[in-house]
């Protein structure tokens, strides 16, 4: 491919400290108003700062310019198909930006008496019983701030139950597929990790998982798992294996990440979890922010309630005439206690409880529905010709919300990574996949298209992985090299990791 | 598309559903609405709730009633940054990764630390996670903090140190500021860190250098919690010793949203680098040449390293972080200062003309910059309901987590809090503790045959 750069390309990078000019600024503060004395009479002269930080100086204008050609040099979803594996990148509906914003939600000072925060309390209720009907458990608690910590608090929970019962269990079962994030919570709980291998079609093996119970006999705390799995496959063995490990004593948790594949249409409750993560910027519609902000309220079963996080929302009901009242419940005395200050990710939650509200029951399965058909199109479309001989699908069967790829023929015949078809699939102007995850399958490519795309954008990506693939067979250099056409081309994260440069230097 | 996938029927799509999980009813919730429906019942909800708007908010407590400016809105606003996930492929994700690197550079101007991380959830959050590090550093499993730290956060730090099991000592306070004494008694060469706050709950300004000698003496990582909103005035805690400074990061750029979402700031010495929890953008060069950022020391987390991950978290409340930094950026480095002086002079303003006031007292008299606590010779929570009847937000009430305060209120002042509405403030504390006292006065007088004899 002939180069020439892009005109984004030739502007080089510049941060907003290397725009600043002494003197300059944006903000007129108001004025004191009050009598001013020195600071040092104050505040004693050794706790005073004596040099200001070195933030930028700079015009308003130049900060709009600065920031919008920033804004430039990001892909998203709002510019195109953003197909990343367990990431659920689902549209984000505008009217819960506008409804987020509304005073009485953005400015809501955190400690107001409840007595003067009775709609925010509501909505936290309504939605608590909104995610509970979802997951067919009875109690949720919307406190945790994200998936990971979400998975921190169910086995905290889990601990907390153990202990009550006077019992001290030290592992935790996790198939070797699970997201990252479980064996990292697992250890922070105080938990060791024990892997439980994986069936033919992805599913949890049940002798190895009968195995590993009897090997760690009274020792088990819990289970982790997602269904459908990391491979989108739905583990149809999931209420033996629920009986299984509430035999063994232990608590059995589901990770949300893929929950939209089953709303409306089969509950975690229902297959036997005592624990679920909810993920709203997930199957709820949160923007994703650039990596946030999210939520992971969790929803439990009637065992693991007493030792929900606090404070938790309840629900009054009135007498002598008025109507029921919403609070916080503090005295929870079996309670693990706080995961954070005040009481959640309050936006986060408005946000997605006018989505809740928009899609309705029928709505939300619709959505499930629509989002496993849409994988399984992509899928069928991605089997056919070139793909279907060089990416074959890891796990044959028909698949959930998404599914899993391997490149490992494609690197074999054409030398070609799948990161290289990652980077390609830029140039094409789409997002790729999740990468070499899960990690049990070479060269793993994690598909997950969601229901708010056409058939329309998921033809023109399985035609784009049709033509990076035949363009591989003329010249593999051309993916090994991609991508031409971004800000920046590929980029060294070796030298970022070994000598990490992570801020500015400025000098005076 | 059913017949492209290979099947008759839409059901079949699920058939690999057992028959008995199924749900096999609609969900219990109403249908959908349209958009106009939904703003209206949601508009509803909002109209019941009392916020900075309807009333004059004085309260803190961490969080706090600043004013954002409308271009942290109209950027944070953009599809570009609102839209897309965390940054996992740079050449399609410079703007957000180069926005860390900015923001990354201005919380370690803030702190005077020499590496920041990305973000994390949120204040209280980011003390546990601070102690995890600890652990990891010492492989020492005591805490020695402060009751001067924020409540939610030793409540938090507690919830978490049982499960990575280690010690939560606690040293009380004295005159308002944490008793030097005691901390220097309770730290011991098992202590992982000792963990303080500047300006502490009750508003104190903290000799951080100080009480930090105990710190470095028995070889623990001081950690200091800070509002960001102080340190254009307050020396900042690198220079002070600190081995990690962080803090609730909502006075930058974010709305008060009832507590969330926002960011916790997380700053560290270079000693700690590779132990960091959370994401972190550095700066490299693409095959070019051309400068761009990376996600920088991927190693230490989840997705590389599983359970030996430093910590479990991915969430960077990017956004959140990027409000902060255009906040940052619209104050400027005068600005920024400015603003810090004004809360100091305005809250001296407060403190002096509050405790003129008949039935308030100063809680305590060590040094403040931005809020500020009272004792009131009358009920609280009663004075509280007084004062907002009059479209006022008074402040905290101790008592709800210091049970050895219960007269006391904690007041705040951002800048939006002008003179007129401290005078406003001032007045109608005094109006109520009197009304509270002659209602209280008669009362007892009403009840005085009654408890006739037994006083």
């Amino acid at each position: 491919m002939a180069l020439t750069q892009t005109p984004m390309q030739a502007e080089a990078a510049q941060t907003i400290y290397e725009k600043s000019k002494p003197g300059r600024r944006a903000a007129a503060l108001p004025a004191a108003e009050v009598p001013e004395r020195p600071l040092g009479e104050l505040i004693p002269e050794n706790l005073l700062r004596v040099e200001a930080p070195k933030l930028p100086e700079i015009a308003e204008s130049e900060i709009v310019r600065h920031y919008n050609r920033l804004s430039r040099r990001n892909f998203d979803l709002d510019s195109g198909f953003y197909p990343l594996g367990s990431c659920t990148m689902k549209h984000n509906p505008r009217l819960n930006e506008r409804v987020a914003a509304l005073p009485g939600h953005a400015r809501l000072h955190p400690a107001q008496d409840p007595r003067q925060a009775q709609g925010a309390l509501e909505l936290m209720w309504l939605l608590q019983e909104s995610l509970s009907e979802i997951c067919g458990l009875p109690h949720v608690s919307l406190q945790p701030s994200a998936g990971s910590h979400g998975e921190l608090a169910g086995l905290l929970l889990t601990r907390a139950y153990h202990a009550d019962r006077g019992e001290e269990r030290t592992k935790v079962l996790a198939p070797d597929t699970s997201h990252g994030t479980n064996p990292a919570s697992v250890t922070m709980a105080g938990y060791e990790v024990v892997k439980v291998a994986t069936d033919e079609v992805g599913g949890v093996e049940m002798d190895d998982l009968r195995a590993k119970l009897a090997e760690n006999e009274g020792e088990v705390a819990c289970l982790m798992l997602t269904n459908p799995n990391t491979l989108g496959v739905f583990d149809e063995n999931i209420a033996e294996i629920a009986n299984l490990i509430h035999e063994a004593g232990g608590t059995l948790y589901y990770d949300g990440a893929n929950l939209n594949a089953v709303m409306g249409k089969s509950r975690p409750g229902d297959m036997g979890f005592d624990i679920v993560h909810v993920n709203l910027h997930k199957s709820f519609s949160q923007p994703h922010g650039g990596g946030g902000p999210g939520a992971g309220p969790i929803a439990v079963s009637d065992r693991i309630e007493p030792f929900l996080p606090r404070p938790q929302v309840v629900r009054r009901e009135g007498s002598n005439g008025h109507g029921p009242a919403f609070d916080l419940e503090f005295d929870r005395p079996k309670s693990i206690g706080r995961l954070r200050g005040f009481q959640g990710n309050f936006g986060v939650f408005v946000r997605s409880y006018a989505y809740i509200l928009s899609l309705g029951g029928d709505g939300l399965t619709e959505a499930s529905e629509i989002a496993v058909l849409n994988a399984n199109y992509l899928k069928a479309r991605l089997a056919e010709g070139k793909a279907g001989e060089r990416l074959p699908i890891a796990f044959d069967r028909h698949c959930m919300h998404e599914f899993v790829l391997s490149g490992k023929p494609m690197k074999r015949d054409l030398g070609l990574a799948t990161l290289d078809l990652a980077k390609r699939l830029l140039d094409f102007g789409f997002h790729p996949p999740t990468v070499y995850f899960p990690l049990l399958v070479d060269e793993a490519l994690m598909i997950e298209p969601t229901e708010t795309e056409t058939k329309e954008s998921l033809d023109a990506f399985a035609e784009a992985v049709q033509q990076i693939l035949a363009e591989g067979e003329q010249d593999p250099d051309l993916a090994k090299n991609a991508p031409y056409t971004t800000p920046v081309r590929r980029l060294d994260e070796v030298k970022a990791t070994r000598q990490p440069v992570v801020r500015q230097p400025l000098g005076n | 598309m059913l017949q492209a996938i290979g099947v008759e029927t839409f059901d079949e799509l699920f058939a690999q559903i057992p028959e008995p999980l199924r749900l096999g009813r609609p969900l219990a919730m109403a249908d959908g609405k349209s958009e106009e429906e939904v703003y209206e019942r949601l508009a509803e909800l909002a109209g019941r709730n009392a916020d900075a708007e309807e009333q004059v908010c004085f309260v803190g407590a961490g969080m706090y009633d600043h004013y954002v400016p409308a271009i942290v809105d109209a950027i944070t606003s953009r599809s570009e940054f609102l839209t897309p996930y965390t940054p996992y492929q740079p050449e399609i994700s410079q703007g957000g990764l180069q926005v860390m690197f900015e923001f990354q550079t201005a919380m370690s101007e803030l702190t005077g630390l020499p590496v920041s991380n990305a973000g994390l959830y949120e204040g209280p959050s980011s003390v546990a996670s601070a102690g995890y590090l600890a652990m990891g550093a010492t492989k020492r499993s005591r805490f020695v903090v402060s009751r001067g730290l924020h409540p939610h956060s030793r409540e938090t730090l507690a919830t978490y140190a049982v499960g990575y099991d280690a010690d939560v000592v606690e040293v009380g306070l004295e005159g308002g500021l944490t008793d030097a004494a005691a901390l220097a008694e309770a730290v011991d060469g098992e202590t992982a860190a000792v963990i303080l706050q500047s300006p502490n709950f009750l508003g104190a300004v903290e000799d951080i250098e100080a009480l930090g000698a105990a710190a470095k003496e028995h070889g623990a990582l001081l950690i200091v919690a800070c509002d960001p909103m102080t340190l254009g005035i307050l020396k900042p805690p690198g220079e002070c010793g600190a081995d990690i400074a962080l803090g609730e990061g909502q006075p930058l750029g974010n709305r008060l949203d009832f507590g969330g979402p926002s960011f916790g700031f997380f700053c560290a010495t270079e000693a700690q680098i590779r132990r960091m929890p959370g994401r972190i953008a550095g700066e490299t060069e693409d095959v070019d040449g051309r400068r761009g950022f990376v996600l920088a020391l991927q190693t230490r987390e989840q997705h590389i390293r599983r359970e030996k991950a430093t910590n479990n978290i991915c969430t960077a409340q990017a956004l959140n972080a990027l409000g902060a930094m255009v906040h940052l950026a619209w104050l400027g480095r005068q600005g920024f200062r400015e603003l810090g002086e004004l809360l100091v002079q305005r809250t001296a303003y407060a403190r002096e003309r509050l405790a003129a006031v008949p039935g308030v007292e100063l809680l305590h008299e060590a040094p403040v910059a931005r809020e500020f606590a009272v004792r009131l010779d009358a009920s609280v929570e009663k004075v509280l309901d007084r004062v907002a009847e009059r479209g006022i937000a008074a402040g905290y009430p101790l008592g709800r987590e210091y049970p050895e305060f219960e007269d006391g209120l904690l007041v705040a002042i951002t800048e939006r809090r002008i003179k007129a509405q401290i005078d406003k403030l001032a007045e109608a504390l005094g109006a109520a503790i009197a009304a509270e006292r002659d209602e209280s006065l008669s009362q007892s007088e009403s009840d005085a045959p009654l408890i006739g004899g037994t006083a």
